[in-house]
């Protein structure tokens, strides 16, 4: 067996040497004996995750597909997902029988044949092309860094995100032979549900999707309701621009959220799981709904999970175009096949959800955690972290940032450490002059509160929240105050509609925004913008209308001065606005 | 050529007998016609409500109120434009602007020959690539205005039916 540096595998783990379901002793021989079958022969691991589309990495797919069919030869060509480098996006890994997997980066489709030839032929790495090599052998060559060793990836924690680019999505063997599903086998082969509920408490876990509010003491609330239909609810709604880590779960390593949506099951349990995604993001739909059927074809959902007496079911839901869908009791409308808008709390999902059947609802990278900490003990998760946000932070990089990608990192980790570090900061020696966070919701940070550490708490007093883990990047060049707008016309568009102080307000306060942008703007603008704030947070069902003063509220604390100059000096000092904007508007009817 | 009476109300029938192996609701029946046609037909909001033993009228309003739905038959080709917040600050409006001038629009929408239809976007999902848009839910990133036009005027002077890409 292979070690690779810097990623653990299960040996030494508490599963190893504690009773394991036949079944899943059977799965595991399988899926090791197809490992070995694999790693006698030459690999090619592409990086075709939305990210990797974007920049071209489906058509550098067919190009390596083509130059290995046109020498004959036998390699495997798999579409892994994302490793987090976008920037280096498309993203080529090779792997010579053996040998090292030595990572090419941003390679066109024209480079495939030459590459193929070199390295999976005569067994050459083109080194001067490499941009990091991994694995055992990694006699590493010129001055190519190993993967780890990467500034974007120095200092990276990877839990969940442990397999994401490694392996293929669609292949669950892969995921067995990595350890996958050892969590499920050591809770059904010798742990009471009561036992998992009390490790992922200890873990100190707590929702990633936005409200952080601690997953051990969500499920016992499930735990406490009659069953026996109980439904996991799995929210891949993400509508947040920015942020695509669910995705990039969903799209790199499917089998790990499955496996914490049957964990959550069984804890609390439900007899019943829906992924809820959104309708138009191809890939993550079919990379979860082929990890679904895969699932039920070992054995792993369905009737008496690895021979247990647990009987589990779960189906991909899919939504139409709705930021609100992601909102826990908007989401089981949707499901439900209605408009997606809240439901009046109480009574709360645990009681009376989906179908009218007890829920829970949680994000994809809070059940994303669930394996590993049931697999190796809470200590995998509560060891990494601050005092009260253990574990890790996934991060999705974008805007004016050298080295945009997808990142997990220790909670408590400064943002400069993250953005000036790993992320390289804001390209050609401008300085970072703003950051959103948290989604359209979220807030905006000034550039000089960098120092703010990655922690739900710290984040949320210095006046953004971490949320789901985007973090929009901007640099001189932008404007304060437009960005405010844009962020306003999305939460405009947004709005279900269904509370008026919402609807109307978030009008309203996109139409002040406009007329400060066509610097049309009065003294009365901001006290006016508070105020239909405030009626907003007063009088809206659900966290959209509620917070959704948020941006304006925070841009204003570290911007205000540029609002001031629109207003009041009619002037842009960024020099963005000049009256004309082409940002759409709709509203939903 | 789009299928019309009678076969289209099979084509409606067939789709909605196909339907994923989930619930089904009004939305989801709504989604698979979208897939299967690239529009719902008022005579396919009929068929919904029949199956999903609901009204035209609960039926019509889960297809309004999400905007994925159109009523008319599709353009040849459907181009999306990412404006959310990182594509804006990476450049989006300028590409928009681009888009829309070699599409000669002024706004969402389908251009007068039924070749293209135009639709913005609050995110693609690839925003470490944006600025980002979609020709044929194919994903473009890294735009540039003249790159964007470039994609384009290979679509608007394209005869048939030859993809995008
Ligand atoms: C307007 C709105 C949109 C939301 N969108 C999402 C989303 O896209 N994904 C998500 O996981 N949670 C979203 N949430 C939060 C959910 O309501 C819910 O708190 C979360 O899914 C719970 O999961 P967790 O306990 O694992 O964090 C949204 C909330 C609001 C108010
Ligand atoms: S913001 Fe444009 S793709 Fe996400």
């Amino acid at each position: 067996m292979i070690l690779w540096r810097g990623r653990e595998w299960l040996f030494g783990a508490p599963t190893f040497f504690s009773r394991m379901t036949q079944a899943y002793e059977s799965l595991k021989q399988q899926a090791t004996a197809r490992q070995q079958a694999l790693a006698g022969k030459p690999r090619v691991r592409i990086g075709t995750a939305l990210c990797g589309q974007a920049a071209g990495g489906l058509e550098v797919a067919d190009a390596f597909r083509e130059a290995a069919r046109a020498r004959s030869l036998d390699a495997t060509v798999s579409q892994v997902g994302c490793l987090g480098l976008c920037y280096a996006e498309p993203l080529v890994d090779l792997q010579w029988p053996g040998g090292p997997r030595v990572f090419y980066g941003n390679v066109s489709p024209e480079e495939a044949s030459g590459l193929v030839e070199a390295h999976l032929v005569r067994g050459q790495p083109v080194w001067e092309r490499a941009l990091a090599v991994s694995g055992d052998g990694a006699t590493v060559s010129g001055d190519v860094l190993t993967l780890e060793a990467l500034e974007m990836m120095k200092g990276q924690v990877r839990i969940a995100l442990r397999n994401a680019g490694h392996i293929d999505p669609a292949d669950v063997h892969e995921y067995i032979a990595t350890g996958g599903y050892a969590g499920l086998d050591r809770a059904l082969s010798g742990m009471t549900p009561q036992q998992v509920q009390e490790m992922v408490g200890a873990s100190g876990l707590r929702g990633r999707g936005g409200a952080a509010f601690p997953t051990g003491t969500k499920w016992r609330f499930l735990m406490g309701s009659p069953g026996p239909v109980k439904y996991i609810l799995c929210n891949c709604e993400e509508g947040d621009p920015g942020a695509f880590n669910d995705k990039g779960i969903l799209e790199s390593d499917p089998h790990t959220l499955v496996e914490g949506m049957i964990l959550a099951g069984y804890t609390t349990g439900a007899s019943n799981g829906v992924i809820f995604i959104r309708h138009g993001h191809e890939g993550p739909v079919e990379r979860a709904k082929a990890a679904v059927r895969d699932a039920y074809g070992l054995g792993l959902l369905g009737k008496n999970i690895l021979g247990s007496s647990f009987t589990f079911n779960a189906e991909v839901s899919l939504v139409g175009e709705s930021y609100v869908a992601g909102e826990e009791t908007a989401l089981m409308e949707a499901i439900e096949g209605k408009r997606s808008m809240p439901r009046f709390r109480p009574p709360f999902p645990a009681a009376y959800g989906v179908w009218g059947k007890p829920s829970n609802i949680n994000n994809v990278k809070t059940l994303a955690y669930v394996p590993e900490i049931v697999a190796k003990g809470p200590t995998v998760f509560s060891g990494v972290g601050t005092e009260r946000s253990k574990g890790t932070a996934i991060l999705c990089l974008t805007g004016a940032i050298r080295r945009p990608g997808m990142m997990e990192v220790p909670m408590g980790m400064t943002l400069h450490q993250a953005l000036e570090g790993l992320a390289g900061g804001a390209p050609g020696g401008k300085k970072i002059k703003l950051l959103q966070t948290g989604g359209p919701l979220g807030g905006v940070l000034g550039g000089d509160q960098l120092d703010v550490p990655l922690d739900f708490d710290a984040m949320a007093r210095a006046g953004a929240i971490l949320g789901s883990g985007g973090i929009i990047v901007a640099d001189e060049t932008t404007c304060a105050v437009d960005l405010t707008r844009v962020l306003m016309t999305f939460c405009q568009f947004e709005s279900c509609g269904k509370c008026f102080p919402c609807r109307t307000g978030m009008t309203h306060m996109m139409e002040v925004l406009e007329r400060i942008c066509r610097f049309q703007g009065e003294s009365i603008d901001l006290p006016l913008l508070e105020r239909v704030g405030a009626s907003m947070a007063a009088g809206s069902l659900c966290g959209h209308g509620q917070l959704g003063f948020n941006p304006v509220r925070s841009a204003l604390r570290f911007f205000g001065d540029e609002f001031k100059a629109h207003i009041e000096s009619k002037r842009c000092p960024a020099g963005v606005c000049n009256g004309e904007y082409l940002t759409p508007q709709r509203a939903r009817r | 050529m789009q299928p019309r009476g009678d076969t289209l109300n099979a084509t409606i029938r067939k789709a909605l007998e196909s339907h994923g192996n989930g619930a089904v609701t009004v939305l989801s029946s709504l989604l698979t016609l979208e897939d299967a046609l690239g529009y719902i037909p008022p005579e396919a909001i009929e068929e919904v409500a029949h199956l999903t033993h609901t009204t035209v009228n609960d039926v019509w309003g889960v297809a309004s109120f999400y905007p994925n739905f159109r009523f008319e038959p599709p353009c040849e080709h459907v181009v999306e434009v990412c404006w959310g917040p990182t594509c804006h600050l990476m450049g989006a409006p300028a590409v928009m602007k681009e888009v829309l001038a070699t599409l000669g629009l002024n706004t969402e929408g389908d251009t007068p020959d039924k070749r293209v239809t135009l639709k913005f976007n609050t995110c693609l999902g690839a925003c470490a690539q944006g600025p980002v848009m979609s020709l044929d839910h194919h994903l473009v990133g890294r735009l540039t205005p003249q790159e964007a036009g470039k994609r384009l005027s290979g679509v608007v002077g394209m005869k048939g039916n030859r993809s995008l890409q």
